[in-house]
């Protein structure tokens, strides 16, 4: 018996647009599972989101969702302040490595250590993208950014924070995973961790927290193809994929 | 109801919670710490919710995001705990988004001191934040026009889908006044027409709220935008009191506890046959310039008070058109000037 399988672009995906991510970029990956997620799970119509700082800044322009603009780092904030007016909507913020890790730590720590019924979907590519390549709190030891020329010095720049193990010691949050979309094989991980996500929400179990590993072949200065390779070389041993908590 | 006798922190609280304010979101700070303790007590009595923040920084991003939903919602604070909010309220200010910030006012720059002040007069009115914004800034001048005015910020909040703060000194924050407290219904205006989270009242269609535009022509016009907002506010909610202005040869510009004072010297000047009114601002944005033109033709000249370094002479200078001499008068880092001094400044300029 044949089954007939229609490809399509998910219904919340805006109309006729097309991102402005570079090939080769994990974002568009992660956008269009959120999408097809919204989608399955039919939330379009109650799902709000922030646009962080960084690459994603304009990602309103490719999902059609409520949507508000947050501070460099400060989506966790702005999300508490939302889903604590709407405990009925579907809450998830978005963010880079430069914006959850840097600018943004104090904001994620403790929206997760009040457990916060939101999603956040933490995109490492362990650079600064959007401002052109700089070093960012995940940049790999000897990885090189144009703020560290010569590779990141752990005496200097001291070493990689692990978002996913350091939110994992803190008693409240409820979910934490860490993925990729390197390989479609990974991605159907991510889509299924993401799903996670947005059902503990649904379900009122509280925080979640899933890293997406991705890549940046423009200011990794590689191709498409070998940048996933080296995503999946480099920075998969440091960063390892998995779930780091789960109250299930 | 009658009146209570109130702290004034806590009078700015029970006055926001019966305007209908849902959401606090704040950060311990001396010297207005009651606020957000009272709020963390009585507000969930009433159906809202209240949350620490972890920083300032953390708790205006909670308003602003409460604020994208088009509910009543408030943040309160001192000011080295503003300059921190300084960032969310300059994107509160360009995604048009309406709340209350009150700043109950302590010497700095820096930590400075915990004690009453005046010395955020300039980063009230002329920004603050990065960008060509305004807020509304009301000065109460005792604590029963604090509970009107904070009762009130939010139909200015809504009507012009713009921040308000309401800028009070530590004394206001610190002394008890009998106060009434009634309930006040705020007009939130059309919400579902931009607010987060009526996607399918508004037919399918999604609120998108933000300051970024990358389109420079764009971006010029919103900020042509805001300026006609501003111009509006100018125009129509200038808020001042006049005090024995009439024959007055010397007019005192002064607002706040400092206003307070003055009124008390200007009683006793009179009473010895000096000649001395005053313009009372309670809007410092829109700065109602109109008020000094009604200063009188007797006047010869005009005394600034405040208990900062002379921040306000600016502007009063830019009201009068110079016409008069301005001087400054008052004290900072916790000081406030005294009835007598201020008697005595007087007695000094009339000669």
């Amino acid at each position: 018996m044949s089954e007939t399988k229609i490809y399509s672009r998910p219904e919340s995906w805006m109309k006729e647009v097309h991102t402005h991510y570079c090939p080769g970029c994990g974002h568009g990956i992660a956008h269009r599972l959120i999408c097809e997620l919204i989608d399955e799970f039919g939330i379009q119509d109650k799902t709000i989101s922030m646009a962080p700082v960084g690459c994603a800044a304009m990602m309103y322009d490719y999902i059609d969702i409520d949507y508000v603009e947050a501070p460099h780092g400060r989506a966790p904030a702005v999300a508490t302040g939302i889903k604590r007016v709407y405990p009925e909507k579907i809450v998830f913020t978005y963010q880079g490595d430069g914006d959850l890790a840097s600018i943004g730590m104090a904001e994620i720590i403790h929206a997760a250590n009040r457990g916060e019924n939101i999603t956040v979907i933490f995109i490492n590519n362990a650079i600064y993208g959007m401002t052109g390549g700089q070093m960012a709190p995940t940049t790999l030891i000897g990885q090189k950014a144009t703020t560290c020329p010569l590779g990141r010095d752990p005496q200097l720049a001291g070493y990689p924070i692990r978002m996913c193990e350091l939110l994992a010691s803190l008693e409240t949050p409820s979910y934490i995973e860490r993925v990729s979309v390197a390989r479609p094989k990974y991605t159907i991980k991510a889509k299924e961790a993401l799903k996670k996500g947005f059902r503990y929400q649904m379900d009122k179990k509280g925080f979640s927290f899933i890293e997406v590993l991705s890549s940046c072949p423009t200011n990794w200065g590689l191709t498409p193809i070998k940048s996933f390779e080296w995503q999946l070389e480099n920075m998969v041993p440091y960063y390892p994929l998995g779930i780091f908590k789960d109250f299930e | 109801m009658t009146k209570v006798l109130m702290k004034g922190s806590e009078a700015i609280a029970e006055a926001a919670i019966q305007a209908g304010c849902t959401h606090f979101f704040g950060y311990p700070i001396t010297p207005q710490n009651e606020i957000p303790e009272y709020m963390s007590a009585h507000l969930p009595e009433h159906g809202g919710i209240y949350i620490q923040g972890e920083s300032e920084v953390a708790s205006i991003n909670m308003v602003l995001g409460a604020a994208a939903t088009g509910c009543q919602v408030m943040t309160s604070s001192s000011s080295p705990g503003i300059s921190l909010m300084s960032e969310g309220i300059s994107y509160l200010a360009g995604s048009e988004l309406p709340c209350v910030i009150v700043n109950v006012m302590r010497g700095g720059p820096g930590l400075g001191g915990i004690l009453p002040s005046q010395a955020d007069y300039l980063q009230a009115t002329k920004g603050g934040g990065n960008g060509d914004y305004n807020l509304m800034v009301f000065a109460p001048g005792n604590l029963q026009e604090a509970v009107d005015l904070v009762q009130s910020a939010w139909d200015y909040a809504f009507k012009y889908r713009n921040p308000v703060m309401i800028l009070a000194d530590g004394f206001m924050g610190q002394m008890m006044e009998p106060v009434e407290i009634k309930e006040h219904k705020t007009d939130r205006g059309n919400v579902e027409s931009w607010a987060l989270g009526y996607y399918k009242e508004r037919g399918n269609k999604r609120s998108l709220i933000k300051s970024m535009n990358l389109t420079p022509e764009l971006l010029e016009e919103h900020n042509i935008h805001l300026q006609e907002k501003y111009a509006a506010m100018k125009k129509e909610e200038t808020m001042f009191e006049l005090v024995n202005l009439d024959d007055a040869e010397l007019v005192i510009a002064s607002y706040g506890t400092s206003a307070r004072i003055a009124k008390t010297a200007i009683s006793h000047l009179r009473n010895e046959g000096y000649k001395v009114g005053m313009v009372r601002p309670i809007t410092l944005f829109p700065f109602p310039y109109e008020a000094f033109d009604r200063i009188p033709a007797s006047t010869k000249h005009i005394l600034d008070i405040e208990m900062n370094m002379g921040q306000m002479i600016d502007d009063v200078k830019i009201a009068t058109a110079c016409k008069y001499p301005v001087s400054f008068f008052g004290h900072c880092g916790g000081l406030a000037p005294s009835v007598e001094e201020i008697e005595a400044e007087c007695k000094k300029i009339l000669g």
